[in-house]
């Protein structure tokens, strides 16, 4: 899944290092995602793990690290089983 | 807003609005000049800090007294009513990021003393409008730091004691991983760089400046911009803003009103043909009242929340509603001032009538580029995407 995400960040996050040797706690918007990206992002994993965030999940916080999403991703999916 | 009861703080404001700001304010917009008789008289009754909380000394007042303020300064004189939203929407987010913090509470006791006015430097020139994008950015040196930037409009500028300003927080730092930094008058200078000859606002003296300024480490917020402009400097921003707007409408409909009520007198018994064109415009104004007094409502309910909100304050949905009443109210506002110069006629139309609309319809086309409504568009057509409202 890390994979995946650090896949859809270089493709969507625009950020100015490379999403693949970022780690996983480092903070994406200090490595410049920006909000508009972010919806990108989001858009972008909801279409590859088929899961819709809901809005409750829709705050900075979700989407400060990969790990932060790998943590919400995961609450979605397993919540769809 | 004359049936609720309002604070003495809020009463403060409206006596000044009345006595001191009104009287002036056809000079200030004539000569687009500082509204200092209102400034003097709102430093007098310490109103520069009633956002201030009572412990440091401060009224304590929330963001629906604030608004209140707002909308009775706006009523009255647009430029005096926007310097002191400009001014409490910086204080705003001193109070609710400095919170701890041994420098920033010092700098809140010593505004409740000197009633200090602090200027907002967020747009850049190259930037435009998208406040959350610096090109300029903090250089630390040791315990000190360095900050030029070049900004395409600083209100009061030349009045203000200290500026709030925006950089990106290291010069290797991306354009979006911003800082916000407290600079004060000994510590910059401002050079001006060109002229503030506008349609309306007029008075809120906003020409562009080159900034270059030093300081201590610790006047840099610890806290990212992101986060202190979702929290706070965007809702206070934009619910501020539109409370002035709607004093402008208000004062607006009022002069539309007595208008109407003198044609009515000159002809008992028949209703003027405009009475159904106030009827109208009274009818929009209700809405840009109930859409305002609404946020204002819901803001300070959440930021008096135990965890201030935060939660809720940093969601799309939250974002996307203060959106929304900023361009709502800024886009009907000028509707509104153009109804109401229609009503009055040739009376509303010249600048030397007690009916005059024209000031209000200058200044109410500031609102919609004072950050443009179609960048703020565009990030909710973003937001739109994801959001799912259920
Ligand atoms: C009365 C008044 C007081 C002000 N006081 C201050 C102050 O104290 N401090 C301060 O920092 N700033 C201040 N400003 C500046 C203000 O906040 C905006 O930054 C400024 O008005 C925007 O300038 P602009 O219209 O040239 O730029 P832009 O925002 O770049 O807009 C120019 C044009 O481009 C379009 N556009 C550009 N980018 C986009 C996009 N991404 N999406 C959609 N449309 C786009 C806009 O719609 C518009 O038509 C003040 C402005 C006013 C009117």
């Amino acid at each position: 899944m890390i994979e995946d995400i650090r896949a859809i960040l270089k493709e969507h996050g625009r950020l100015s290092v490379d999403a693949g040797a970022l780690a996983v706690d480092a903070d994406l918007y200090q490595a410049g995602l920006t909000s508009h990206a972010s919806v990108n992002v989001m858009l972008a994993l909801e279409g590859k793990f088929d899961i819709e965030f809901p809005d409750r999940m829709l705050k900075r916080g979700v989407f400060e690290s990969i790990s932060s999403i790998q943590a919400a991703v995961e609450e979605l999916t397993a919540g769809a089983k | 807003m004359t049936q609720v009861a309002v604070s003495p703080h809020v009463a403060a404001a409206i006596r000044i609005a009345r006595e001191v700001a009104g009287p002036v304010a056809n000079a200030v917009d004539k000569d687009a000049r500082f509204p200092n008789e209102a400034l003097a008289a709102m430093k007098e009754a310490r109103l520069l800090s009633a956002f201030v909380p009572r412990e440091l000394g401060g009224f304590g007042c929330g963001m629906l007294e604030l608004s209140q303020m707002c909308e009775a300064l706006g009523q009255h004189c647009a430029s005096a009513a926007m310097v002191f939203a400009m001014h409490q929407i910086q204080v705003a987010c001193l109070v609710r990021h400095g919170k701890g913090q041994p420098f920033f509470e010092h700098y809140l006791r010593d505004l409740v003393k000197n009633q200090n006015l602090i200027a907002s430097v967020t747009s850049e020139v190259n930037v435009g409008g998208e406040m959350r994008n610096s090109i300029c950015s903090v250089e630390r040196q040791g315990d000190r730091f360095k900050l030029d930037k070049d900004a395409s409009t600083i209100s009061y500028g030349a009045q203000a004691d200290d500026l709030l300003v925006t950089a990106r927080r290291a010069p290797e730092s991306p354009a979006n991983d911003q800082s916000l930094i407290l600079v004060s008058k000994a510590e910059y200078t401002l050079e001006k760089t060109g002229s503030w000859d506008t349609l309306g606002m007029r008075g809120t003296c906003s020409p562009p400046f080159k900034l270059r300024s030093t300081g201590g480490v610790e006047r840099i917020m610890p806290e990212s911009f992101a986060d202190i402009a979702s929290h706070t400097m965007v809702p206070f921003s934009h619910i501020l803003w539109a409370a002035c707007w709607l004093g402008i409408s208000t004062s607006a409909v009022s002069r539309a009103r007595a208008f109407v009520r003198k044609q009515a007198r000159a002809k008992p018994g028949t209703t003027p043909p405009s009475a159904l064109r106030l009827a109208e415009v009274s009818s929009m104004l209700q809405m840009v009242r109930a859409n305002v007094h609404d946020v204002a409502n819901e803001c300070e309910s959440l930021m008096s929340q135990p965890d201030a909100g935060t939660e809720v304050l940093s969601s799309i949905a939250f974002a996307l509603k203060m959106n929304n009443v900023k361009v709502s109210t800024s886009t009907v506002l000028f509707d509104i001032a153009h109804r109401c110069m229609l009503i009055c006629g040739i009376m509303g139309y010249k600048n030397d009538s007690p009916f005059s609309i024209g000031m209000h319809m200058r200044n109410a086309l500031s609102a919609a580029l004072m950050v443009s409504n179609d960048r703020i568009f565009a990030t909710n057509a973003n937001m739109l995407l994801v959001l799912k409202e259920d």
